[in-house]
């Protein structure tokens, strides 16, 4: 095939060189994202003798890297998430999936017949279909001094930096699940905390709700959102405003634990495909989405749950609805031709 | 020993002697925990490509990484993990908490270049 090219296009080095490395990055399904979902998928695509690229923004394994002990995945007693992580990335190469880690997406053509990728760097992928696994992570608050403290005062986990505040004030933010169990957590090192929120109810569950309140190192300022975090050389606190008052105060601290929940990975998708009013990829029960030939999985679709246990069995129904579109399309070229 | 591909450093020797014996050195001193792994990844993926930086790690919770957690460069610093880095055995660069390969690379290609030419 190379070297028909090459003879039909009169030997012309750039254009030949051109056409060898479209060749190398020609894939039947490009995969984005290398969360448990995007490696799932791409085990059935491979095995299923599919070229199949997987791209990866971040560590392979996503979220799933991040989880200490995963004890809730069927079949295996309890595993480090960076564990199951290598596995399943082992076992997609083992199969022939190519994955490939990238710094960003420069732009992406769904819409035709042949999809297009360009990375960051420039690279141009393209395949027949695609699977969207982009995943999620921790919302940021997006306010003045937040990415200047990270690390500094600012955290977004209980468990690696709690420690570092022991007999010290600290902030709180946030009303669900997380920000309140991890506030009770942090009563073990900080000697208070104000959990800060912005509604004047929480969203957790009545068992958090009542551990939190009966835990006489907390308190709670409602009706209120962060301004600003301030500090010089370290962290001195954050200014606070009342929602309902518009009036602002400062709390004085030694740092500030942010748990506003979840953020889908969706922005290089808007325009492209349908994503509901949270950013959500919208599919159908075979996992389709707005587009022919892009099909997504994992916690980036529009869900109520998101587990390993989930990502993996929608990025298997994705995988294997991916395959079948793909034979369908070519046996209708294959019919038309004859 | 922290579980990842990386270079284990376990002693303040081991330290002394990897930052005094590489031009280039990267060591990141943290467990493994939802802040630091990525960091380890990072490192790991960067490896291949950086092959004139030393790329290694450190448990945090040794008592031997005092030689970074009490580093005049850590003051301050209240996130895991710890990351150094080193240019002949002097400290150029030093972070806390969580960092993306964007933000690594950032810094090797500021202090030690973007490859070995
Ligand atoms: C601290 C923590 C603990 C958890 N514990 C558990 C547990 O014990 N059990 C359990 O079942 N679940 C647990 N979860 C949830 C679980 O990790 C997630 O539901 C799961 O990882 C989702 O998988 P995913 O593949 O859809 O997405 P992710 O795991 O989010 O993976 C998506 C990947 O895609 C990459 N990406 C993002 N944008 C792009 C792009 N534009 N192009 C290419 N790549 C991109 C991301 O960087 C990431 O690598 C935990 C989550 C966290 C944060």
């Amino acid at each position: 095939m190379l070297v028909i090219r090459a003879l039909w296009l009169g030997n012309q080095p750039a254009r030949i060189l051109y056409f060898i490395t479209m060749e190398n990055n020609r894939f039947d399904v490009i995969v984005l994202g290398g969360g448990p979902a995007g490696l799932t998928a791409a085990i059935y695509l491979s095995r299923a003798r599919l070229r199949t690229l997987v791209l990866n923004i971040g560590t392979a394994g996503g979220q799933m890297v991040l989880t200490h002990e995963v004890a809730n995945y069927p079949g295996v007693e309890s595993v480090s998430g960076y564990t199951l992580s290598n596995t399943m990335k082992k076992q997609a190469k083992s199969f022939g999936s190519v994955i490939k880690n990238i710094a960003s997406i420069q732009q992406l053509t769904l819409n035709g017949d042949v999809k297009q990728v360009v990375t960051g760097d420039g690279t141009v992928y393209e395949s027949d279909a695609v699977i969207l696994a982009t995943g999620g992570r921790s919302r940021e608050l997006g306010v003045e001094g937040e990415r200047q403290f990270k690390g500094k005062g600012i955290s977004y986990c209980a468990t690696c930096d709690g420690e570092f505040f022991t007999d010290k004030e600290i902030i709180v933010i946030g009303g669900g699940n997380s920000a309140l169990e991890e506030a009770v957590s942090l009563t073990k090192y900080a000697s208070h905390i104000t959990i800060v929120h912005q509604f004047d109810y929480f969203q957790a569950f009545e068992y958090a709700i009542e551990e939190a309140k009966q835990n006489t190192k907390i308190s709670f300022k409602l009706n209120s959102v962060i301004s600003k975090f301030q500090g010089g050389e370290s962290f001195d606190g954050a200014y606070i405003k009342d929602v309902n008052t518009g009036e602002e105060s400062f709390i004085k601290s030694s740092g500030a634990f942010i748990f506003i929940g979840y953020q889908p990975n969706t922005e290089v998708l808007k325009g492209i495909v349908e994503l509901n009013k949270w950013g959500e990829i919208v599919v159908d029960s075979e996992m389709k989405t707005s587009l022919d030939g892009v099909f997504a999985a994992g916690d980036a679709i529009a869900k109520r749950y998101r587990q390993i246990t989930t990502s993996v069995g929608e990025a298997t129904v994705a995988a294997l609805a991916t395959a079948g579109w793909l034979h369908e399309q070519r046996r209708k070229k294959v019919s038309l031709a004859h | 020993m922290l579980q990842t591909n990386l270079t284990h450093v376990t002693t303040a020797d081991e330290w002394k002697k990897i930052i005094e014996e590489n031009e280039n050195v990267m060591i990141c001193c943290g467990r493994m925990g939802p802040m630091c792994i990525p960091v380890y990844g990072v490192m790991e993926d960067l490896e291949e490509e950086y092959k004139h930086v030393k790329f290694a790690d450190m448990p945090f919770d040794s008592p031997e990484a005092h030689v970074i957690r009490n580093a005049p460069e850590a003051r301050g610093f209240m996130g895991l993990p710890f990351t150094f880095y080193y240019k002949n055995g002097k400290v150029v660069k030093a972070t806390s908490s969580i960092q993306n390969e964007q933000q690594v690379r950032s810094i090797l290609n500021d202090q030690f270049g973007k490859n070995n030419q």
